[in-house]
């Protein structure tokens, strides 16, 4: 049943016709945000202002992007430690998301949970998560839910290529697959899991070809850079997933330009290697498209360029203007009332 | 119906409390290995697939992990899952689930969220079920902030505080004993016979010892209590500790007070038991400067459960040994 993506140039006529202007222009927006809030966050990092542990989404913004505009009100996802990217494509206010990563009361957790364990609950964020693979029950639990209360809603599950070989990822794809619920298991290939690579550590090509195991279909997403090829691919899948036919397995390859965390020393991966999928830009290659396709012009993408990063900035100051929790804060939130 | 009771077992106290509470609120379901039709590895469930159908009584494959992430899952989003984790040393599958996703969740969302599941463990030794299947694994539970974990003593105790630990809108650990499923006592028929988590029960009134202790051991304390008072004229008070987190500290102080020697009993491996933890708590309380003798543990051996009948009965305290234990706090006197 696996089946690789189509070529995407077959479908670009399809999606134009599928997408309105602003529609085109949200996409790219977010992944001029995702690309300018972490690379702020990263100068802060430098800077000795970030308290803890951040892990960045720039380089692979497409591949985020692509799946959650294919997806609509109502729906959920599951995110995982890189999930800077997917939080802000669900929508979460950056001054508050900004204000969580310097741990600050206004964050979206009250300085409690981080970069790791930004939540957005009313956006249909059900949280990143600092254990690998550990978003993958609540990904299924959260379809059940759906499924249970016939509401018409699917989930997407995001998680990595390191997350493929925990017992979690079998357990619940097997249990999404015989009780067929409206899950999309989503893997971003950044082809290493911190520093191993992910080829040393399956014994086939592609993770995606685990689904015949399942009985569910499988699709690669060859170019995770390229935004439509994602979100063509996402459209499809989320129609068959949303029609009540089961989970599905996706994977997608891209590549994250920084290291695994802020504190990589980055020794396995050649200059070399970085500088070519750096070339593959997934932001300039969807400014090009938008331009080839006169759906914008270039003006228009230097003017949404600029206002992230003022949104960006914006989120700064609110962040830095913002109080510590209190000391008692740390007592409250354990338990729901 | 108000006041009335039935003669039951805790297995139909189990039973009772959670058909009531899913005819009471359709978005309570039961899911777990065997559930269905098999009635569940320990008959906690027989009947209940024939009145609610297999959408809410559920079985699953083998699959401790993904039947447990998929409850929170399902709680995080709108329902409240009961599982059935059949032997509580299967627990061990899912504790990525409950120690690192639901206890935490809501704190780390600053707030945001709740995971109304409750897991239903068949805990404890006596039927010859060997090293890992015999587990009292509560302190592992207490341990983590976040979690409660209720150890309920008797049939209507059982119904009580399972339909309050389904109606908790916190993940809640939740111990049966398979020694015990068959024990009978009185439970009210009232279907909104629901009892507090967090609150302990004085079993027993008496002033010259007391004795906290909770779950399967509670049968054994009063058995105790009730044969001393008779041989030896000795008084004990049972403080039945219902649920460990959050923990009844006032009633288990109080007692202490009152007598002024205290015997902890559970069935669960003595070091860094449960009791342990009470110990502590009651020598750095004012309830200290009351002891007219030394805190007293009495817990299961530390060796792993053997299979041999006589092995496995001598592991665990038992009335002879806790009377033991109390003729020798109360000869210090």
């Amino acid at each position: 049943m696996a089946s690789k993506s189509k070529e995407s140039t077959k479908t670009t006529d399809t999606i134009k016709q599928a997408l309105s202007k602003d529609e085109f222009l949200t996409m790219h927006r977010q992944m001029l945000d995702i690309r300018n809030f972490d690379n702020k966050v990263n100068e802060l990092v430098k800077r000795g202002k970030v308290p803890g542990m951040t892990h960045f989404s720039v380089g692979e913004e497409a591949a985020s992007v692509g799946a959650i505009a294919a997806i609509g009100e109502g729906d959920l996802i599951t995110s995982n430690h890189r999930g800077h990217g997917q939080t802000i494509a669900m929508g979460i206010d950056l001054n508050e998301m900004m204000a969580e990563i310097l741990g600050r009361a206004t964050g979206t957790c009250k300085g409690k949970g981080g970069s790791m364990h930004i939540a957005d609950l009313d956006k249909g964020n059900l949280g990143a998560n600092g254990i690998v693979g550990g978003g993958m029950g609540m990904a299924i639990g959260a379809a059940l839910t759906q499924q249970m209360k016939k509401t018409g809603k699917i989930v997407i599950c995001f998680f990595g290529d390191g997350a493929v070989n925990e017992g979690t990822f079998h357990e619940t794809l097997n249990l999404a697959s015989i009780w067929k619920l409206p899950v999309i298991f989503y893997s971003i290939n950044n082809m290493y899991g911190i520093s191993t690579p992910i080829k040393s550590v399956i014994n086939i090509d592609y993770n995606y070809r685990r689904a015949a195991s399942y009985g569910i279909p499988g699709y690669l997403i060859e170019d995770g850079n390229n935004v439509m090829d994602v979100y063509d691919r996402f459209r499809d899948v989320v129609a068959y997933v949303r029609e009540g036919n089961g989970p599905v397995l996706v994977e997608s390859l891209t590549y994250r330009w920084y290291g695994h965390s802020t504190s990589d020393p980055g020794k396995y991966r050649t200059k070399e290697e970085i500088d070519a999928w750096k070339k593959k830009d997934p932001i300039l290659k969807f400014s090009k498209y938008l331009i080839d396709n006169k759906i914008a012009t270039q003006k228009e993408l230097d003017d949404l360029d600029k206002a992230s990063k003022e949104a960006v900035e914006e989120a700064v100051q609110f962040a830095f203007s913002s109080p510590e929790p209190s000391l008692e804060s740390a007592f409250e939130d354990i338990f729901a009332p | 119906m108000e006041n009335e009771t039935k003669l039951m077992s805790v297995r139909d106290a189990v039973i009772m409390a959670m058909s009531e509470e899913m005819r009471r609120d359709e978005n309570v379901f039961l899911m777990g290995e065997d559930v269905g039709i098999f009635g569940g590895d320990f008959g906690t469930s027989v009947g209940m697939l024939e009145e609610f159908g297999k959408e809410r009584v559920r079985d699953t494959p083998i699959s401790e992990n993904a039947i447990s992430g998929c409850a929170i899952g399902a709680a995080m989003t709108g329902m409240r899952p009961i599982v059935d984790v059949t032997f509580m040393d299967f627990i061990v599958y899912m504790m990525d689930n409950i120690v690192n996703q639901a206890a935490k969740t809501r704190y780390m969302f600053g707030g945001k969220g709740q995971i109304p599941v409750v897991f239903r463990c068949a805990a404890g030794s006596g039927v010859g079920s060997a090293a890992q299947h015999s587990q009292s694994l509560e302190a592992w539970f207490t341990h983590i902030p976040g979690l409660k974990v209720v150890a309920p003593g008797t049939p209507a105790d059982v119904k009580g505080l399972l339909k309050a630990a389904i109606r908790d809108n916190n993940p809640v650990i939740f111990l049966e004993y398979k020694a015990q499923y068959n024990m009978k006592g009185e439970v009210p028929l009232d279907p909104d016979f629901v009892l507090p988590l967090g609150k302990a029960e004085i079993k027993r009134e008496g002033n010259d010892v007391t004795v906290v202790t909770y779950g399967r051991m509670l049968e054994r304390v009063l058995k105790a209590a009730d044969e001393l008072a008779e041989s030896d004229g000795v008084h004990v008070e049972v403080v039945d500790l219902r649920t460990l987190a959050p923990l009844d500290k006032e009633t288990v102080l109080e007692s202490v007070k009152k007598t002024g020697r205290v015997l902890l009993v559970n069935d669960a491996h003595k070091t860094g038991g449960f009791i342990g933890e009470v110990a502590a708590m009651i020598a750095e309380s004012d309830a200290f400067d009351y002891l007219d003798s030394p805190i007293l543990r009495l817990a299961a051996d530390d060796i792993p459960t053997p299979y041999n009948h006589l092995l496995e009965t001598a592991m665990v305290p038992s009335v002879e040994r806790i009377k033991k234990y109390i003729l020798k706090l109360v000869n210090k006197r």
